[in-house]
């Protein structure tokens, strides 16, 4: 299988991360089988697949999201380059791999603070004290994210005050502020309008100019309109993992095909 | 009758009356609406008797203190600085009492809400589930210990243990009447504070969490603000305890009014007044009587002022998450 994901990518493409072999159990309970997966620097991937299949599960193993929770494990690497280190290893500490890898929730979830302090909000437990700094960050992180015009002029509003998809974009802000390496999207417009949909489908489009991007998608078209690689998952494992187009015009395995098609899911 | 559904809908009366049983239904329905009446008039007396009974007190309160006002000047009341209505020279300044109250609950405060706030964050945040299973039972049996058992605590182990570190304490005091009504409020801060910081929705934490903050960090940071106004209410909650707790005081900080705000010194508090004026043989309608029901109004003044205080902050710091 590794052999096969792999050839997916161009010969001259930049791994960002690589991922062999990852298994991971709630309790007894064995949610991810043997996946083998690598992601491309600068490319968006799409994780897509039927409800329950393990796609939200595999994304969160990535800023170890699982830790929060008892009674899970961990087997198998996710090596994040250039130094490679294995960010699913017991050794590994949580934080650091949060400090490098960003996530942005399936319903938006600001802090009940100001829309300027939930920006600032990474740097600051980063232990950034720096004012001007961080000003800078935010304006940055809010304009990347495309919301700085509509909030400028109220930054210390609360954030609950925004709209659904402002709220969105503002904790697409606040994952950004801190420069990470990757970018988590789990389901990011599943709570929203289609008008706030097409705006965090250009945004995710723009934003792999500076970030790797992975995101879970219910929404087939979603992962067509925005990604360069799909990964297609069944029951907790990898059915098949390829070029975006060839995913949806010509997949290799039947049950993708199915999937695709509609006839189950 | 057992063929009539227990809740017809509006097509199967027509059914039913068409059927020739027009007389059932409607007595169904006349019964259920008595019931339902009936019910209603109870639930709405069991209401009312909480209502009429705060009325009749602060009535009570206010009638015999105006008789008490019209003997006593409210100016004197206010500023005096002595409080000895026993006395031939009887003196009726309430703020010798008043300090009392205040110091003794600012003692208290000063354990309970850092206590109570730690404990909080502790169990909410950090206990493992099975600590917290075993914890909180006991912080609730805390809560539970009869408050006489908390002074002869305070008088009879407390006083004597601070004693050792300062031989000049003397065996009435309010620092240790005060230390151990702040223990006693612990529960009360701690559980109110822990519901409401588990009531911050989990991906608020998550949040948190993935933008790479610590445990310490997300609890203090996110969760605690999230959390403010359950918080805030337990403070009052405490406050408000600590104002009106009679027995501790009584035992543990003597029953001498004495203008003082030092915890070293004993004092009386206001309840502490009542409950040994209540246990003398005063006559009815007396003026040392009425003193009773001043006291008492003051009393109810101060919790009256802390519960809309904690019911602005409730609503100013309410969150929608």
């Amino acid at each position: 299988m590794s052999t096969i994901s792999t050839l997916a990518l161009k010969p001259q493409a930049e791994l960002k991360a690589q991922v062999n072999a990852l298994n991971f159990y709630y309790g007894d309970f064995q949610a991810l089988k043997g996946i083998d997966f690598p992601v491309e620097k600068n490319q968006v991937t799409a994780l897509i697949g039927p409800s329950g299949c393990g796609k939200s599960t595999f994304l969160r193993c990535f800023n170890r999201m699982h830790d929060l929770y008892p009674n899970m494990r961990y087997e198998g690497e996710i090596l994040l380059y250039p130094d490679g280190v294995n960010i699913v290893d017991r050794h590994v500490d949580p934080i650091e791999v949060r400090m490098r890898i960003s996530m942005v929730f399936q319903k938006p979830n600001p802090f009940p603070k100001s829309i300027y302090e939930n920006v600032a909000y990474g740097l600051r437990v980063r232990g950034l004290r720096n004012r001007a700094l961080i000003d800078e960050k935010v304006e940055e992180a809010l304009s990347a994210a495309a919301l700085w015009n509509e909030v400028k002029d109220r930054l210390n509003d609360l954030a609950f005050n925004l709209s659904g998809g402002q709220q969105q974009r503002l904790c697409i802000a606040r994952a950004l502020a801190t420069d990470p390496e990757i970018l988590l999207f789990d389901e990011p417009t599943s709570a929203l309008d289609p008008i706030a949909t097409a705006k965090i489908e250009e945004l995710v489009d723009e934003l792999k100019e500076k970030v790797t991007i992975l995101i879970v998608t219910h929404n087939m078209q979603q992962a067509a309109r925005v990604s360069a690689y799909t990964a297609f998952m069944y029951i907790g494992e990898l059915i098949e993992f390829d070029d975006t187009k060839k995913i949806f015009t010509n997949p290799s395995s039947k049950l993708t095909e199915e999937y695709i098609t509609g006839r189950f899911g | 009758m057992s063929s009539i559904p227990l809740k017809p809908a509006p097509q199967p009366l027509i059914v039913a009356a068409a059927a020739g049983r027009s007389l059932a239904i409607p007595s169904m329905n006349l019964r259920r609406r008595l019931t339902e009446r009936a019910i209603e008039a109870v639930l709405l007396l069991a209401a009312l008797v909480s209502v009429f009974t705060t009325l009749a007190i602060v009535a009570i309160l206010v009638w015999e203190s105006i008789a008490f006002f019209r003997t006593v000047p409210l100016l004197d009341f206010l500023t005096d600085t002595q409080w000895t209505p026993l006395f031939d020279d009887a003196h009726f300044g309430i703020i010798a009492l008043l300090s009392g109250t205040l110091t003794t609950t600012i003692v208290a405060l000063l354990v309970a809400i850092p206590l109570g706030t730690v404990l909080a964050i502790y169990l909410s945040e950090f206990a493992p589930f099975r600590v917290r299973e075993v914890a909180k039972p006991f912080l609730e049996m805390l809560g539970g210990v009869p408050t006489i058992v908390y002074g002869y605590f305070a008088l009879l182990f407390v006083t004597p243990l601070l004693q050792q570190i300062y031989p000049d304490l003397p065996g009435f005091n309010m620092l240790s009447a005060g230390l151990v009504m702040g223990i006693m409020i612990v529960p009360y801060v701690s559980s109110l504070s822990e519901d409401a910081m588990r009531a911050v929705p989990m991906n608020m934490r998550e949040a948190s969490y993935a933008m790479g903050a610590t445990r310490l960090q997300t609890a203090l940071f996110v969760v605690t603000p999230a959390a403010l106004s359950g918080i805030a209410s337990s403070y009052i909650l405490g406050i408000s305890r600590a104002v009106g707790e009679t027995m501790v005081v009584a035992i543990a900080a003597g029953m001498q009014p004495n203008f003082s705000f030092n915890p070293v010194e004993p004092a009386a508090t206001i309840t502490a007044y009542i409950v040994q004026v209540a246990l003398g043989d005063l006559p009815h309608g007396s003026l040392g009587y009425q003193t009773i029901f001043a006291a008492g109004l003051t009393l109810l003044l101060i919790t009256l002022l802390f519960n809309i205080i904690g019911h602005i902050l409730r609503k100013r710091f309410r969150e929608a998450y």
